[in-house]
């Protein structure tokens, strides 16, 4: 016997949150207990009373699961809102990605070349190396970290997704 | 205003909510606790033997009397004993409130003498939970706790509360009713729903009510309202485990409670109907059997309350969020607004006279061995002269038989453990019960097996003078587990057989109990009368046949239609996909 895969898609998820002891737990331990995926995950609070978190989840499913892990976020107590970005859209989402590479010479000037394409910025260099700082959907990082591996990649810390509906109304 | 510790805070409000009862065991981190209670006699405090013990009285008074459940146990091994009993609660939602001690919060994370994360540990198995570490919240916390615990879809809610979080002072004051800043269940259903179920119910013309514990939850009114409306369409009702007693069993209506080990009635007519109106029941995976053969025929209705059950296993036509008194209560009143008559149903009322006609239930006689079906009826006949009948079960064929050969007429009267099938749940359960309506004749239906899980309780019975009834059907072996081993691996009984079984007649003389034996057809009548009308609590080792197996059957991983109705159609193996499934 073996065991299937189902297709599935990415959706970025948007939830308000009380900000209490607790509920980051609360969130990442239904992914896990209820075998949904967790692409990425970003949690700050955003009310100038600190009283109200956004959690921006990236996951992916069948379509059928998408709608579970919705209804199912939602009946969390602490949960004010969820919102699928990807279905109420249009919607722009960034990540924030520090790229560390090594390399002299040609590769170092290579390095430079492509960050300035991609509009990465320089935040710390030594003569063997660079950090940048780079901004965009995933799959522009994704590329950007690609072409960094060819050259001398050293590592990669990146923030994880954030996201808003686009236009003058809230989600 | 006057400062109360913490302890004496949670007491009042407790008090405040109308609690009667606690269920609970004492230990060192509730001991300032347990020191408050000393001192208010209002409150009932119900030591049990063992915390999972207290989780169950507690779900078996919720759900006899309707009021949430209260249980009070230490920090550590007192939380963790409690854990089965919480996660039993959320899976058949019940409305329950666990208070936890919890070593002093200097202390927390510091692996403190019986510390354990109790707050990560339920997370998962409670509906909402909470660690207090201010006195000042407490009071909030409990009252909201409650609100949470009983609204919306009922379930368990656990509050830690740190012991120098108890000892602790703040001001109480009894908190006015509050508007919770994130949690409002949606109770009342969209106007436009409700219509389109209106009129798809008076269209159909093989409709059929499946309907579950949600009927039961959302209180006695909804199981009037469910009469109502099936009177009004003439629609055949059926029902799962859970939801046994919200329709009369009498009714001409009633077809039974359908799935896994429901009758053949109930399992053809949802897989020949055209709409199927699912009434506070979740499409589970022992109600549905084979999901790709589950009712292809009909459009569904799901009124449920929780908006996550919706779609979750079968897709439904039509959801319908709300609670299930205030959607039928709609749904009548626009079905009497617009004229709507019942449909003539006689061809579908044919057909499901045809399937009744199978007789489904039947088994076979015998004058040397008590059939344990017969044991049930027998049980069923000689209490129905009782003014007040409760019954609880334990986990296995046992419960199975008691669902299929006891008639329940009334909501709230059946207490079993459905979604997660916990052993050890009914005895305990039935003493809960028994506090809860001291003048109701409750009778725990239990295994050899099951009883065993928390049978210290007896001594909980005896010591609050509570005159439950015990009644095992004893085969001898985990019966379900033997069952399932002829089904599906040639009859290899690995480790189903219960050896070295005590003597319950003199287990239950030990701990000051009326302990009786019943074993031939011939006794039946005559023990089972006696166990009624002794008075205190009775022990009743009923031997039974040791082999019998519980038919009707859809064997995981097959389609309603598919139904074993008896023995020879047992082929004894099964293929990988249908043995991984449960
Ligand atoms: C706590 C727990 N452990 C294991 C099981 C698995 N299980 C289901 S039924 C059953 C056998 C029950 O035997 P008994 O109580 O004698 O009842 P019978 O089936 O013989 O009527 C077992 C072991 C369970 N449901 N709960």
């Amino acid at each position: 016997m073996h065991i299937q895969e189902e297709y599935s898609e990415r959706h970025v998820l948007s939830l308000t949150v009380t900000n209490e002891a607790g509920i980051l737990a609360r969130i990442a331990g239904l992914f896990t207990a209820r075998g949904y995926n967790i692409d990425s995950l970003t949690v700050a609070d955003i009310t100038a009373d600190h009283a109200i978190s956004r959690i921006t989840i990236v996951t992916n499913g069948p379509p059928k699961v998408i709608d579970q892990i919705i209804a199912q976020l939602d009946r969390l107590v602490p949960v004010h809102k969820v919102t699928d970005l990807t279905e109420n859209g249009p919607f722009v989402e960034r990540e924030l990605a520090l790229v560390k590479v090594a390399g002299v010479g040609e590769d170092r000037i290579e390095a430079l070349r492509l960050a300035d394409v991609f509009r990465a910025k320089v935040v710390d260099t030594t003569i063997e190396s660079f950090i940048f700082e780079i901004t965009g959907t995933t799959e522009k990082i994704d590329n950007f970290v690609g072409l960094m591996r060819q050259i001398g990649l050293v590592e990669v810390g990146r923030t994880g997704v954030v996201g808003l509906i686009r236009g003058k109304e809230p989600n | 205003m006057a400062e109360k510790s913490g302890a004496d805070i949670l007491v009042e409000c407790l008090i405040d909510l109308g609690v009667e009862v606690v269920f609970g065991y004492p230990g060192g981190a509730v001991l300032p606790i347990y020191d408050a209670l000393f001192n208010h006699l209002k409150i009932r405090h119900v030591l049990v033997r063992h915390e999972q013990g207290a989780t169950h009285m507690a779900e078996g008074y919720a759900r006899s009397t309707g009021k949430p459940g209260v249980v009070l146990v230490t920090s550590g091994p007192g939380a963790t004993n409690a854990v089965t009993g919480i996660t039993d609660a959320l899976m058949d939602s019940i409305p329950m409130v666990v208070i936890t001690g919890q070593v002093p919060t200097q202390l927390i994370g510091t692996d403190a003498f019986q510390e354990a994360d109790t707050v990560g540990i339920t997370r998962h198995c409670t509906k909402h939970n909470y660690l207090v570490k201010d006195p000042r919240k407490l009071a909030g916390v409990v009252h909201e706790a409650f609100h949470i615990a009983t609204t919306g879809r009922p379930g368990p809610v656990v509050i830690d509360i740190p012991k120098n979080v108890q000892i602790a002072t703040a001001p109480y004051a009894r908190p006015e009713t509050f508007e919770h800043a994130s949690y409002r269940p949606q109770t009342k259903a969209d106007p436009v729903a409700i219509a389109a179920a209106v009129e798809m119910l008076a269209a159909a013309e093989r409709p059929i009510f499946y309907t579950g514990g949600g009927v039961i939850n959302s209180g006695p009114e909804a199981s009037a309202l469910l009469r109502e409306i099936a009177g009004l369409t003439r629609a055949p009702v059926t029902s799962t485990l859970m939801g046994l007693g919200a329709f009369p069993a009498a009714s001409p209506q009633w077809l039974g409670m359908l799935g896994m080990h429901g009758t053949y009635e109930a399992n053809w007519a949802m897989n020949k109907a055209d709409l199927i109106i699912c009434v506070g029941a979740r499409f589970d995976d022992r109600v549905t059997g084979r999901l790709d053969a589950f009712a292809p025929n009909a459009k569904k209705i799901h009124i449920d309350i929780d908006r996550s059950s919706i779609n979750k296993t079968v897709e439904v036509d039509l959801p319908i969020v709300a609670d299930v008194a205030s959607a039928l209560t709609d749904m009548i009143a626009l079905w009497k607004d617009r004229g709507h008559k019942a449909a003539d149903l006689s061809e579908w009322w044919a057909r499901i006279d045809g399937w009744r006609a199978r007789n489904s239930l039947a088994y076979p006689e015998s004058c040397e061995e008590i059939m344990p079906q017969e044991a049930i009826a027998q049980l069923y006949k000689a209490s129905r002269s009782a003014k007040d009948v409760i019954i609880t079960t334990e986990v296995g064929q046992h419960q199975m038989w008691a669902a299929q050969h006891f008639g329940f007429e009334e909501p709230n009267k059946w207490l079993t453990s459905g979604g997660l099938g916990t052993m050890g749940y009914g005895f305990p359960a039935a003493i809960g019960a028994q506090l809860g309506n001291p003048e109701s004749l409750v009778v725990c239906v239990a295994g050899d097996a099951s009883v065993q899980m928390n049978i210290q309780e007896l001594g909980t019975a005896t010591q609050y003078r509570l005159p439950v009834k015990l009644f095992i059907l004893n085969n001898e072996y985990m019966g379900m587990v033997r069952q399932w081993q002829e089904l599906t691996y040639e009859s290899r009984y690995s480790n189903s057989y219960s050896d070295s079984l005590p003597d319950f007649v003199k287990l239950g003389e030990a701990y000051g109990w009326t302990g009786i034996r019943i074993e031939s057809p011939r006794e039946l009548e005559a023990g089972i009368r006696r166990m009624i009308e002794t008075p205190g609590p009775v022990i009743v080792d009923c031997r039974v046949a040791k082999l019998s197996n519980c038919f009707p059957m859809i064997p995981s991983g097959a389609a309603h239609t598919d139904m074993l109705l008896d023995p020879s159609q047992v082929e004894g193996i099964m293929s990988d996909e249908a043995k991984a499934l449960v």
